[in-house]
C-alpha cells in the first residue's frame, strides 16, 4: 500500500518536473500584457496569431516547415535502400555503411554542424538555402534508418518466398510485399526525422544562419532582444506539434514496439 | 529467408545510393574539418591550408584546460543525476500495461524532441524573476519576494538534467522492458520487499546497461551547446559552446575544427566503451 | 518420363553438411511425404525443389526439363509454408488472387477464381475478410487455396498442420488426402509426425542426418523397415539385438528363436512390432522366451505390457479382452512370431 502510493508519488513528481517549464511557457503564452508574468494575467490567445500575422514568426514558421518535410523526406530516401539491402542482401561490409548512417547522431551534433560548415565553404554554397535540407537530411538519416531496420526485421521472410513460388521477381515483391509492410515503419522515421528537423538549431545555424531565420534561430536571436510571449507562443506550437505527430505514431503503430520493447505477440 | 550475396553491378545499386549521399556528405564534411583543424588561421579572413599543430596547442593553456574539465565534469554530473533518476522510472514505466505506457513515451518524445532553445527559453522563464516559480511560492506564502534562479550553475545542470533524462529513458528502456519479469517475481516468493528485489535483482542484472546508459547520457550531454549560454554565465560555457564561439564569432575555423577533433575523439572512444559493455551484457 | 526426378543432390551450408548426396523419383500425381526428425534435412529438400535454395550438386528434373537452376518464381509450383505466410496486409480473396494479380489477370477472371478455390477448400464466401480474423483451420484452408491458384505441376507443403491442435490436424489430413486425389497433383509434403504421413502418402520418405534411409510405401516402411532407424521412427517397436549362432537361427539373451532371412553370422538385430508378440503361459513352443511382466497399462483401446526378457526389454499390445490376471513381477512366455522377425541391416 505504502509502496504503491511512493511509486505514484515518485511518477507524478516527474511528470510533474517534466511538465513544468511547459505549463510555465503556456501560462506566459496567453498572457494578456506584452509581458512576461506568471501566474498569466488576463487571457489572450493574440500572441498565437502573431506567429501568422507578423512576417518574421511566418516566414520562419514556414521556412522550418518546408526545411523539416523536405529533410525528412530525403532521410527516408537516403535510409529505406540502406536498410532494404541490409535486410535482404548478404554482405558484411555494408554494416560500414550502417555505421556512416548512425555516427551523425551519436556524435556530439556541434562536430556535424562544424563539419557541414567547412564542406559548404569549401563547396562555395555557404549559405544557399536548400544546402541545410541536405544537411539535416544527412543528419538525421539515423532515425529512419533505425526505424526501417526494425521494420524490416519484424518482416516475416516466408513472406517474401511465398511470394517469390507464386511467380513475383525480386522488383514485384519489393512493390507488392516489402513496401506495404514497411511503410508504417517508413511514416515513423519520417514523423521522427520531420519533428527533430523542426527543433534543431546548431546544424541549421551554422549552414544557413545567416540568409535563413528558421524558428529555432528566429527564437534564439530574439532572445537577445528580450523575452515576448510570442516566443512562448511557438514554444507550445512546437510541443503540441511533437506530441501530435508522435501521437500519430503511437496510433497507428507500436510505440513501445519501435522503442524496443519485444512485441507482446512475439512468442 | 535466403539472403544473397550481391553478385551483378545492378545488386549493388541499392546500396550505392545512400553510400554516395554518406561519403559526400559526412565523410567528406568530417575529414575536411580534420584538415582544416592542421590549417592555418588568416587573420582577418578565412584559413589557408598548411599543417600547423598550433590549434591543439593551445588546448594546453589553463583556460582550455578548465573549461575541459568542467565540460567534462558538467556532462558526468548531468549523466549521473539524469541516469539515477530515469532508471527507477524507466523501470516503473516498462512495468506498467502497453496502454498505459505510450502516453509516457509520447511524453518522454514530445520533451526529448524539443529544441535546446525551447528548453532554454522555458527553464530560463519558469526561473525568471518575473514568470518564474518563486512567484508561486510568493502567492503560497513561502517567500516575501519573487528572485531571479538564473543564471546560474544550477541552472544550467538544471535545464541539461532536463534535456537528458527523456534520452537516458529511451536508452534504458528496451533493456528493462526485455527484462524477465519473473526474475523479480522469483525473488519476491524467496521473501524480499519490492525495493529490495528492486535493489538486488534488476539493479544488478543491468549493471552493463545502467554504465552503457551513464556514458551515452554523457556524451549527449557533452554536445550540449545552447543551454550554458541561455541559462549559465561564461564561466559556465562548456566546449560545445566554445566550438560555436570559435567558429561563428571569432571565425578561427582552425582551431574550432582542433576542439570539435578532440570532441570527437572522447565521444567516439566512449561510444566503443559503451558499445563494448552492451555487448559483454548481451553474451551473459 | 514424367514426375519429378533428383539425381545427386547435394546441399551444405558453408562447413555444414545439410544434404549428403541423394536420388531420388517422384511419378506424376504421388503423394509424397518426407519424414524425418528435426535437422534432418527434409525441410532443405523441400526448398531445393521449390528453388528457394540451390543445391550444391546434382540436378533435378520435372518432366524430362533440367530445373536446377531455374529461380523460384519461374517454376510455378505452388506452396504452403510452415508460418502460411498469409500476407497480413491483404483480405482473403487478395491473398488467392495474388499470383493471378502480378501475371496482370483481368479482376474479373481473379474473382472467378478466388471462388472457385474458396469453394474448393470448403470456405465459399470469406474473400472480404482480412486474414487476422480467421482461425487457425481457416488461415490453412486459405494458404492452400493459394498455393493451389497457379493450377501447380507440383505442390509443396512444409509442416503445413503443425500449428493445429491434434483433432484439427487429424481432420485436415484426411482432406488434404481426399483434395489432392481429386486433383490429380503430385503433392510433397515435409512432416515429422508419423501418423500424418501414414494417413496421407502414397510415398514415405524417411530421412535421417542428411539422408534418405528409406523411400517405399506407408505399410512397407512400417512392416519392414530396413533399419533401426526407421524401425524406431516409425510407430513403436521392439529393437532386438542377438548373435547368428546358426542359419537362421538367432541367440538372444532369453533363448534362440528362428528368423528367416538372417545373414550368415555375427550379431544382428531385428525388429518386430508390439501387436505381433503372443503372449502364453507356458514354453516349450517355437520361439518362446520366458519373461517377466514389469508394467502393465490399460489405454481402453489396447492394453500395453512391457516385460523382461533376460535383461531386454518387450513392449507388448493386446486388445483389453485378451488380458489374462496378471501382476507385475508374474512370470509369462512371450512368442515372437518369425513371420513378424524383420531383420534390419546394420
Amino acid at each position: 500500500m505504502i509502496a504503491r502510493f511512493a511509486i505514484r508519488l515518485f511518477l507524478a513528481a516527474m511528470a510533474l518536473l517534466l511538465a513544468a517549464p511547459l505549463a510555465v511557457v503556456a501560462g506566459v503564452s496567453i498572457n494578456e500584457k506584452k509581458s512576461l508574468t506568471f501566474p498569466p494575467q488576463g487571457f489572450s490567445l493574440a500572441w498565437y496569431g502573431e506567429i501568422f500575422a507578423e512576417a518574421g514568426w511566418r516566414n520562419a514558421l514556414f521556412a522550418s516547415l518546408g526545411i523539416a518535410l523536405a529533410s525528412a523526406a530525403l532521410a527516408v530516401i537516403v535510409a529505406l535502400p540502406l536498410a532494404w539491402f541490409l535486410w535482404r542482401r548478404h554482405a558484411p561490409w555494408a554494416r560500414l555503411v550502417q555505421l556512416l548512417g548512425f555516427a551523425p547522431f551519436v556524435l556530439p551534433p556541434v562536430i556535424t554542424a562544424l563539419g557541414f560548415l567547412s564542406f559548404w565553404n569549401a563547396a562555395g554554397f555557404y549559405g544557399a538555402a536548400w544546402t541545410v535540407v541536405i544537411s539535416h537530411g544527412i543528419f538525421f538519416v539515423t532515425l529512419p534508418l533505425v526505424t526501417l531496420t526494425l521494420g524490416f526485421e519484424a518482416i516475416d521472410g516466408s513472406l517474401v518466398e511465398a511470394a517469390a513460388t507464386m511467380g513475383a521477381d525480386e522488383p514485384t515483391i519489393l512493390r507488392t510485399v516489402v513496401l506495404p509492410l514497411i511503410l508504417p515503419y517508413m511514416i515513423s522515421g519520417f514523423a521522427f526525422a520531420f519533428v527533430l528537423s523542426l527543433n534543431e538549431y546548431i546544424v541549421a545555424y551554422m549552414t544557413v544562419g545567416f540568409t535563413v531565420e528558421t524558428l529555432p534561430i528566429r527564437i534564439f536571436n530574439s532572445l537577445r532582444y528580450g523575452y515576448t510571449p510570442t516566443m512562448a507562443a511557438v514554444a507550445v506550437l512546437f510541443v503540441v506539434i511533437a506530441a501530435v505527430v508522435f501521437g500519430l505514431v503511437a496510433r497507428f503503430g507500436d510505440l513501445p514496439k519501435l522503442l524496443g520493447a519485444w512485441s507482446p505477440r512475439e512468442d | 529467408m535466403i539472403r544473397t550475396a550481391p553478385r551483378r553491378l545492378v545488386d549493388y545499386a541499392p546500396i550505392a545510393w545512400p553510400a554516395l549521399m554518406l561519403v559526400l556528405f559526412f565523410v567528406l564534411p568530417f575529414g575536411l574539418m580534420l584538415a582544416v583543424s592542421f590549417f592555418r588561421r588568416v587573420p582577418g579572413g578565412f584559413y589557408q591550408p598548411d599543417f600547423v599543430l598550433a590549434n591543439y596547442a593551445r588546448f594546453l593553456t589553463a583556460f582550455f584546460g578548465n573549461v575541459l574539465g568542467f565540460s567534462l565534469g558538467l556532462a558526468l554530473l548531468v549523466a549521473v543525476i539524469a541516469v539515477a533518476l530515469a532508471f527507477p522510472f524507466t523501470y516503473l514505466l516498462s512495468r506498467m500495461r502497453r496502454r498505459q505506457q505510450v502516453p509516457w513515451l509520447v511524453f518522454l518524445l514530445a520533451v526529448l524532441s524539443l529544441s535546446e532553445v525551447i528548453i532554454g527559453f522555458s527553464w530560463s522563464t519558469l526561473l525568471s524573476r518575473t514568470a518564474g516559480v518563486t512567484n508561486l511560492l510568493v502567492l503560497i506564502g513561502l517567500m516575501d519576494q519573487p528572485v531571479s534562479l538564473s543564471p546560474g550553475f544550477g541552472a544550467v545542470l538544471t535545464g541539461m538534467t532536463y534535456q537528458a533524462f527523456p534520452y537516458a529513458v529511451l536508452v534504458l528502456y528496451p533493456s528493462l522492458s526485455r527484462l524477465d519479469p519473473t526474475l523479480t517475481e522469483a525473488a519476491r516468493t524467496l521473501g524480499a520487499s519490492p525495493l529490495r528485489s528492486f535493489f538486488t535483482v534488476v539493479v544488478p542484472a543491468l549493471r552493463n546497461a545502467i554504465l552503457a546508459t551513464v556514458i551515452m547520457v554523457f556524451v549527449f550531454a557533452l554536445g550540449s551547446y545552447l543551454l550554458p549560454q541561455l541559462l549559465g554565465r561564461p564561466q559556465q560555457w562548456t566546449l560545445s559552446v566554445l566550438i560555436t564561439d570559435q567558429a561563428i564569432y571569432q571565425s578561427n575555423m582552425p582551431f574550432a575544427a582542433a576542439m570539435a577533433v578532440f570532441l570527437v575523439l572522447v565521444s567516439l572512444a566512449l561510444v566503443v566503451l559503451s558499445t563494448l559493455l552492451g555487448q559483454k551484457e548481451g553474451r551473459t | 518420363m514424367s514426375g519429378l526426378v533428383l539425381d545427386g543432390i547435394a546441399k551444405s551450408f558453408g562447413t555444414v553438411v545439410a544434404l549428403h548426396e541423394l536420388s531420388l523419383t517422384i511419378p506424376q500425381g504421388k503423394f509424397v511425404c518426407l519424414l524425418g526428425p528435426s535437422g534432418c534435412g527434409k525441410t532443405t529438400l523441400l526448398r531445393l525443389v521449390a528453388g528457394l535454395d540451390l543445391p550444391s550438386a546434382g540436378r533435378i528434373r520435372l518432366d524430362g526439363a533440367d530445373i536446377t537452376d531455374l529461380p523460384a518464381h519461374r517454376r510455378d509450383f505452388g506452396m504452403v509454408f510452415q508460418s502460411l505466410a498469409l500476407f497480413p496486409h491483404l483480405s482473403v480473396g487478395e491473398n488467392i488472387a495474388y499470383p493471378l494479380r502480378i501475371r496482370g489477370a483481368s479482376k474479373a477472371d481473379q474473382a472467378a477464381e478466388v471462388t472457385r478455390l474458396l469453394d474448393l477448400v470448403r470456405l465459399p464466401g470469406i474473400a472480404d475478410r482480412p486474414v487476422s480474423r480467421l482461425s487457425g483451420g481457416q488461415r490453412q484452408r486459405v494458404a492452400i487455396a493459394r498455393a493451389l491458384a497457379l493450377k501447380p505441376k507440383l505442390f509443396l507443403l512444409d509442416e503445413p498442420l503443425s500449428a493445429l491442435d491434434a483433432k484439427l490436424r487429424e481432420a485436415m489430413q484426411i482432406e488434404l488426402k481426399l483434395l489432392q486425389e481429386r486433383l490429380g497433383i503430385t503433392t510433397i509434403v515435409v512432416t515429422h509426425d508419423q501418423r500424418e504421413a501414414m494417413t496421407m502418402a502414397d510415398l514415405v520418405v524417411v530421412m535421417s542426418a542428411g539422408r534418405i534411409q528409406q523411400a517405399a510405401p506407408p505399410v512397407e516402411v512400417y512392416c519392414h523397415p530396413v533399419n533401426a532407424f526407421v524401425a524406431d521412427f516409425i510407430g513403436t517397436t521392439n529393437l532386438l539385438q542377438g548373435q547368428v549362432v546358426a542359419p537362421g537361427r538367432l541367440g538372444l539373451p532369453a533363448g534362440e528363436i528362428s528368423v528367416p532371412g538372417l545373414p550368415a553370422g555375427g550379431a544382428t538385430a531385428i525388429s518386430v512390432r508390439p501387436e505381433n508378440l503372443r503372449l502364453h503361459a507356458e514354453g516349450g513352443g517355437e520361439n518362446r522366451v520366458a519373461a517377466c511382466v514389469t508394467f502393465i497399462r490399460d489405454l481402453g483401446a489396447t492394453v500395453e505390457m512391457r516385460l523382461d526378457a533376460a535383461g531386454q526389454e518387450l513392449i507388448l499390445v493386446m486388445p483389453p479382452a485378451d488380458l489374462p490376471e496378471l501382476r507385475p513381477g508374474a512370470g509369462v512366455f512371450v512368442e515372437l512370431p518369425a513371420a513378424a522377425c524383420v531383420v534390419l541391416s546394420p
